[in-house]
């Protein structure tokens, strides 16, 4: 009950915030709840296979970066008006680009998974990695997309009536696939598969002994978790008007991992907190001192060295105590 | 009685060193079989060569007459074949009642579902709150595994064994560990569930052994030395043998 | 052919430094189970260190005691803090934890030495270049780097196989339980193997500086490098490091000298460059994929 009280509130709020920051006249404000909203989305797909599948991927900005170029290759193509490959035309409409992007990204995901997960442990972090610094290098040497600079969008792709150039509307349209982002993964992992992958994570040998070959589980949510990481990329390429390899390099990878750590490895609303708590520290870092990284590397290794489960468990904890104060 | 698993020839080694010497045995319908020997012998070898994860480097194994020799895990499972772990291997974040449900929910299928609830699986759960209540962890159906004694626990791999409806029961050493009275519990479920899966029972208890057992084969150095009923075991000179000074143990 | 062999000599050179760090890093891993993404910290710690003495000194060789002696000195001073406390925790939190130390170490730098590169002078005995074939002018220095990671190479494959600490190490990376259950003062073990692998590291860093930039961030340009050579050796093996680096190396120049010139005799040469660079920067990666695939513990796995 008071979870779906806190729920509603933060929707409130979240509704209001344009209103609230226009008021304030703090436009840069309304960037960074869409930020947070978009990169939330991206650690909470990395989180599903991270903290519900306990597998380690250290190369998931790749699809973040894959569903980016897809919306950014596709309004390229628009623009100038040839077909890419001579076949697919560009486009600017978001409902295409968008699920194109998801898919395009699942498809990655499919192959970097499949072989990826054929190793364990260390290798795969490894692996997976090495895939991502590849595409990596991929899009550094792909000159007809801008090679190293990347691709700079004209516009931001166009809804069916609505004015995606205001920035209002455009937070808003990502506040609502956030809001169906997160009820769908909380619905995957209550779900028969979400079990199971759960149950994959605690004790591989236990699952197959039951009749569970963990492969075709591990794959399966890694395309999932590939393609949740795709749409977070393709409305940040949206939001930059903008997509470039660095948004694949391997420290984006280690960023997304910070924010699932930050805000509770395997908990459901906890990315969204540490993708939250990690944008506001940069930015205002950022702000403070030139020397922020440094701040930023010590509060990371408290959370790691001293808290277990990140921002979800000391909200936990404060609740727990709050509501034994009442009593 | 027909027989349900039949292994031949089976063969298995680590570097130079042979595990199993052209193991061949067979269980039958409704039987349980005891397989027994000194450490070392090459049981738990063998249970693993049986249940897949282990590969075999010659022989074959027939479950219900086809040959699953080449068969993964979980296709074995899918066959009916369940197994008990020596060291006991559960779902430890999970509550007893939620591991025999997983062992349903597998069984039943349908687990690349995404968009339903896994709590929702009204036939799932029943049918494990049932096996709960039928068993000596009735009362302790909500507690999670990492909270439960030693005994409570080859308790509860025997449950989920059994919940998986395997036509044939690998056990490994499912008395090790156990006090008295577990034991005698331990001896009581397995006496039970006779009817309905046969059992590759491999056991140091032979206590248990003999209460059990319908036929035993004796495991030494990889190669089966005898088999028989359990007075013939009980009197093969080549068993005392292979047991010698442990005599006591074997009465 | 001369071309080939100076080029082939470059690999080699690039080889030692990148078995210098995975020397370092596999046993780290291998016998106290624990990922330090930090370890091109300590490689950026020893060539700064080493330079700045250098640099006022005015002696190439007063650097190099600096650069041994801080780059351990911080290896040892973040296993006491930090490393310690990860040996039992999983792989996430420790590759979060030192990817934190990565950031602090990267600023400190930038506090202390601005973020423009350094540069160090060589001594004057190794300027200018030898002909070590007909035809084939090298510079000594160089020669003095290989020379130098394979005297390394030597002594550690001495230590490991003939000498006590080295029989720990041993039967660590195959087995951590055993050691442990030997009665062994695992700490003092783990404080040796992470210091080593640190000296190590801040050696290759300070022989680094005269030929690459000595900058922030040169450790992670090398680290990732590094841990694909650890990966392919197989995790724990001092040898695999040392075969898969000297191999990666010849491969990683190789590759960037003369793809680049093969790919323009069938496109344009602007769009040839770049693929030719992109190509050979995504080498070493593909390499380690297919390593993997086929063996999925890397080349020579511990214990398997």
């Amino acid at each position: 009950m008071r979870n779906r009280i806190l729920a509603l509130l933060l929707i409130c709020v979240l509704i209001a915030l344009p209103t609230i920051t226009r008021e304030l006249g703090e436009a840069s404000l309304l960037a960074l709840a869409t930020r947070i909203l978009i990169y939330g989305m991206a650690a909470a797909s990395l989180n599903f296979i991270l903290g519900y599948g306990g597998m380690v991927s250290f190369g998931h900005a790749a699809f973040f970066g894959i569903g980016a170029y897809v919306v950014g290759i596709l309004a390229t193509h628009h623009a100038s008006g040839e077909p890419l490959f001579g076949i697919i035309p560009g486009t600017d409409q978001m409902l295409v680009t968008l699920p194109l992007a998801v898919l395009v990204a699942g498809a990655f995901a499919a192959a970097i998974g499949a072989l990826s997960l054929r190793t364990g442990g260390v290798q795969f972090i490894m692996i997976t990695l090495a895939f991502a610094q590849m595409l990596f290098f991929l899009f550094v040497s792909l000159k007809a997309y801008g090679g190293e600079d990347g691709i700079i969008i004209s516009r931001t792709n166009a809804l069916p009536g609505l004015n995606m150039r205001d920035k209002a509307t455009f937070y808003y349209v990502v506040l609502a696939i956030a809001v169906l982002f997160f009820f769908g993964l909380r619905r995957l992992t209550q779900s028969s598969f979400g079990t199971v992958i759960s149950g994959i994570r605690q004790n591989e040998r236990r699952m197959a002994a039951l009749g569970i070959p963990a492969y075709r589980y591990k794959l399966y949510a890694f395309i999932l978790s590939g393609m949740g990481a795709g749409l977070a990329g393709a409305l940040m390429a949206n939001f930059l008007r903008f997509a470039s390899p660095d948004m694949m390099h391997w420290t984006k990878s280690g960023e997304l991992m910070i924010m699932v750590i930050l805000g509770g490895v395997g908990t459901l609303f906890g990315p969204f907190l540490g993708a939250g708590a990690f944008l506001i520290l940069e930015t205002f870092l950022a702000e403070w001192s030139e020397n922020w990284p440094f701040a930023l590397g010590l509060i990371l290794l408290v959370v790691v060295l001293g808290t277990r489960g990140g921002l979800q468990a000391l909200i936990d904890r404060v609740t727990a105590l709050v509501r034994g104060g009442a009593k | 009685m027909s027989v349900i698993l039949s292994i031949e020839g089976l063969v298995k080694t680590f570097g130079g060193l042979i595990a199993t010497d052209h193991v061949s045995l067979d269980v039958r319908e409704g039987e349980i079989h005891a397989l027994i020997g000194p450490n070392g012998a090459g049981k738990s070898t063998l249970i693993n060569q049986l249940c897949g994860e282990l590969t075999s480097d010659e022989g074959t194994i027939r479950l219900g007459g086809q040959d699953i020799t080449g068969l993964k895990v979980p296709e074995r499972v899918a066959l009916g074949l369940g197994r008990t772990f020596q060291i006991t291997s559960l779902l430890d974040e999970l509550t007893v009642l939620e591991n025999v449900g997983m062992a349903i929910q597998v069984r039943e299928g349908g687990n690349f579902r995404i968009f339903d609830l896994a709590r929702k699986r009204r036939a799932v759960w029943d049918e494990a709150a049932a096996f709960v209540a039928g068993s000596g962890l009735a009362n302790r159906a909500a507690i999670r595994v990492a909270d439960l004694s030693h005994g409570e626990k080859k308790q509860l791999e025997l449950i989920v064994a059994l919940a998986m409806k395997p036509r044939l029961l690998l056990l490994d050493e499912p008395m090790a560990g156990l006090g008295h009275v577990e034991s005698q519990a331990m001896i009581g479920m397995l006496s039970e569930t006779r009817k309905s899966a046969a059992m590759l029972l491999v056991e140091h208890d032979m206590e248990a052994v003999f209460a059990l057992a319908d036929r035993i084969s004796v495991l030494v150095y990889g190669r089966i030395i005898a088999s028989g009923t359990v007075d013939e075991i009980r009197n093969n000179p080549a068993v005392r043998e292979a047991y010698l000074g442990a005599e006591d143990e074997l009465c | 052919m001369i071309l080939v062999l100076e080029q082939i000599l470059n690999g080699l050179q690039y080889g030692v430094m990148l078995f210098l760090l995975a020397a370092g890093l596999t046993l780290i891993f291998g016998i106290m189970g624990v990922i330090n993404l930090a370890h091109g910290s300590l490689y950026m710690v020893g060539a700064y260190a080493g330079t700045y003495v250098a640099a006022e000194t005015g002696s190439f060789w007063l650097g190099l005691p600096a650069a041994l002696a801080a780059a351990a000195v911080t290896g040892l001073a973040i296993e006491a803090l930090v490393i310690r406390r990860l040996y039992n925790r999983d792989h996430l939190d420790q590759v979060l934890a030192t990817f934190a130390l990565i950031l602090m170490f990267n600023q400190i730098i930038v506090m202390l030495f601005g973020r423009s590169p350094v540069f160090t002078l060589l001594p004057a005995a190794f300027d200018g270049s030898v002909e070590i074939l007909p035809g084939l002018f090298y510079p000594p220095y160089r020669l003095l780097i290989i020379g130098a990671g394979l005297l390394v190479a030597v002594g550690l494959y001495f230590l490991i196989n003939r000498t006590r600490i080295g029989m720990l190490v041993r039967a660590g990376s195959t087995n951590r339980d055993m050691v442990r259950a030997l009665g062994v003062d695992i700490r003092l073990l783990y404080t040796v193997v992470f210091g080593l692998g640190a000296l190590l590291a801040g050696l290759a860093g300070y022989m680094a500086g005269p030929i690459l930039a000595v900058q922030v961030g040169m450790g992670e340009q090398i680290l990732l490098a590094t841990f694909v050579v650890v990966v392919i050796g197989g995790v724990g093996s001092i040898r695999g490091a040392f075969v898969a680096g000297i191999a990666l190396g010849v491969i990683d120049t190789c590759l960037r000298a003369f793809l680049p010139g093969l790919l323009r005799n069938v496109m344009p040469a602007s769009e040839a460059d770049a693929l030719g660079v992109g190509i050979s920067s995504m080498g070493i990666y593909l390499l380690m994929a297919l390593v993997l695939l086929i063996r999925p513990k890397g080349l020579f796995a511990a214990g398997s």
